[in-house]
């Protein structure tokens, strides 16, 4: 499979690898994929409560290169936006953005679900879980 | 004109050079090539013996009045001897074919429309190579019956099962000697036996045993057999079917129609060069197949002892026992296999990973042994060949532990699991 350079950037040099204290607070944590699909992402984010600002965001994945390749640019992206301009990142945009080929557009799929999965456990957390999941698709 | 192989540039270990070079700390030139499951470079000495044959002896095998045409013909009748010498089998029992594709192919069809009045059920295992897999269904559509038998956690078939399977109306069993993917090597002398007391052909896909392990026709009642050149460091685009004469005779119907080549059972102008070349790689294997079957095994263990001494939840597909000495097929546990490609990219090798798959799915192979989808994905095929010497096998060792490290550094699962939580018991939110 021939990746785009930005991909092969994103997989020998990922962002923002890590964990985040899923108990606190101030995090979101979403936890999309099955093992048995070969995917599993892990996308955290921490937001500032006064501003709703993401101000941190970390990832962990289990998959092909361009499942790495979309969780970390994901990550990149939501960083610095308010919880509700992150949930305006489409899966087309990170396609554009990495070239992903068509086998690959599932990857982004799953990155734009794992923003949304982290959006929402974040809300839950603070009491006003939003219906997010059904805005997804 | 002459012809001189000295002038073919020469890459490394002495086979040529396709790719720009680049060399390791430990000297191990780059790309190191280790999917010799997949195809195998060629030997020098077989190219030395089939260049004669494109240019000087060009001659049309089938042209019986000119010295062309005999030369030819004498190249075939070599290369045919050869390859009979090498299965024990006799000349006149080699049939010669564009690759083990067409002679699975040949075999299949060609034992189902002849002996169609006998019996229209066959009997094949779930884990073969598509080529017989794909037959099969085809002939399915035909009216015929097809029973595809499982295999057991180490990939071999239940002998018992396979009793159980045939009844009156089993007229072929056609069971791989060798498996490409993991290198699982079947009990053919059994299978068979046990065939031949039935009365029923017996079929194998011997593409990756022929010149690796020993074969012989006769001793382990084999009926026909499928050969290819290019897993044995011959050229691409031919090989054989042996097709037993004696002790029963064995008729196959044609499935190519044309000029009535290869005693009317594979018509078509005979690649010289190419069965020249095979014959030679057969000879190759004949003298050496002993010795460098000793020179793999020490190499892939060398190589499973170093990956599998410094990482933990690694594992292997397959029996160890019963096993092609060159093939190592392993699951390193949350490390997804195509991302793990992608960090060792200066070394050929092949996964079970649904992503390197043109249909998405995990390796059916790995499947059929109780191997979950999850390690399927984890999945890593090694194939060290002739060529590849104790540095590279150091060097891909090195790469691999590292790669995987990282990768599990960057995985959930391999978080999840270190925390104490089994996966299995994890609700994954389906995508």
């Amino acid at each position: 499979m021939a990746y785009s350079d930005k991909v092969l950037d994103h997989y020998s040099n990922p962002r923002n690898v890590g964990s985040m204290d899923k108990n606190s607070n101030e995090v979101g944590t979403g936890l999309v994929g099955a093992p048995e699909c070969g995917d599993v992402m892990k996308l955290q984010i921490k937001v500032n409560p006064q501003t709703n600002i993401i101000e941190d965001a970390k990832f962990k994945t289990f998959g092909c290169g361009s499942a790495i390749a979309s969780s970390s640019l994901a990550t990149e992206w939501v960083k610095g936006k308010t919880v509700d301009e992150a949930l305006q990142i489409k899966n087309t945009e990170i396609v554009k953005e990495l070239a992903l080929p068509p086998v690959k557009i599932h990857c982004s799929v799953l990155a734009e679900d794992a923003i949304r999965a982290a959006i929402h456990d974040w809300k839950a957390k603070q009491g006003a879980a939003k219906p997010v999941a059904a805005e997804a698709k | 004109m002459s012809t001189d192989v000295k002038t073919i540039p020469q890459g490394t270990n002495g086979h040529p050079a396709t790719q720009e070079q680049r060399t390791a700390a430990n000297g191990v030139k780059l790309p190191v090539y280790m999917d010799n499951h997949a195809t195998t470079p060629m030997d020098p000495r077989v190219l030395e013996e089939m260049l004669p044959y494109f240019m000087e002896k060009f001659g049309n095998a089938a042209s019986r009045n000119h010295s062309f045409g005999w030369a030819g013909e004498e190249g075939v009748e070599t290369g045919r001897e050869r390859v009979a010498k090498l299965v024990g089998a006799t000349p006149k029992e080699i049939i010669f074919t564009s690759g083990a594709t067409e002679s699975d192919n040949l075999a299949i069809k060609g034992v189902a429309e002849m002996y169609r009045e006998k019996g229209n059920h066959i009997i094949t295992a779930v884990t073969e190579h598509k080529a017989v897999l794909d037959t099969c269904k085809r002939l399915e559509k035909y009216g015929y019956r097809v029973t595809y038998m499982p295999v057991q956690k180490d990939g071999l078939i239940d002998l018992e099962e396979l009793k159980r399977a045939m009844d009156d109306k089993t007229i072929l069993v056609t069971i791989m000697a060798a498996n490409n993917e993991i290198g699982v090597v079947q009990p053919v002398a059994e299978i068979g036996k046990l065939c031949h007391e039935r009365g029923v052909i017996f079929h194998t896909d011997a593409t990756q045993a022929v010149g690796k392990i020993p074969i012989d026709v006769n001793k382990m009642n084999i009926d026909l057999m499928s050969i290819s050149a290019h897993k044995m460091y011959g050229p691409k685009g031919v090989g054989a079917l042996y097709v037993r004469r004696k002790n029963p005779r064995v008729q196959i119907s044609a499935i190519i129609d044309g000029g009535g080549h290869e005693r009317g059972m594979r018509s078509g102008t005979l690649n010289v060069p190419g069965i020249v070349g095979l014959g030679k790689a057969c000879a190759i294997a004949s003298e050496e197949m002993a010795k460098e079957a000793c020179h793999l095994a020490g190499l892939r263990n060398r190589l499973r002892d170093r990956i599998m001494g410094r990482l933990d939840e690694v594992y292997i597909n397959g029996s160890m026992e019963h096993r092609l000495p060159g093939n190592l097929n392993i699951s390193f546990a949350y490390v997804e296999g195509e991302s793990l490609l992608m960090g060792i990219n200066d070394i050929a090798v092949s996964s079970g990973s649904a992503c390197t798959s043109a249909t998405l799915e995990p390796s059916y192979v790995l499947k059929a042994l109780g191997t979950g989808d999850d390690l399927a994905h984890s999945s890593i095929r090694f194939g060290i060949g002739r060529f590849n010497t104790e540095a590279e096998v150091d060097y891909v060792a090195d790469r691999v532990v590292e790669t995987v490290e990282r990768l599990r550094e960057l995985s959930p699962l391999y978080e999840m699991a270190k925390e104490g939580v089994d996966l299995k018991s994890v609700k994954w939110a389906a995508e």
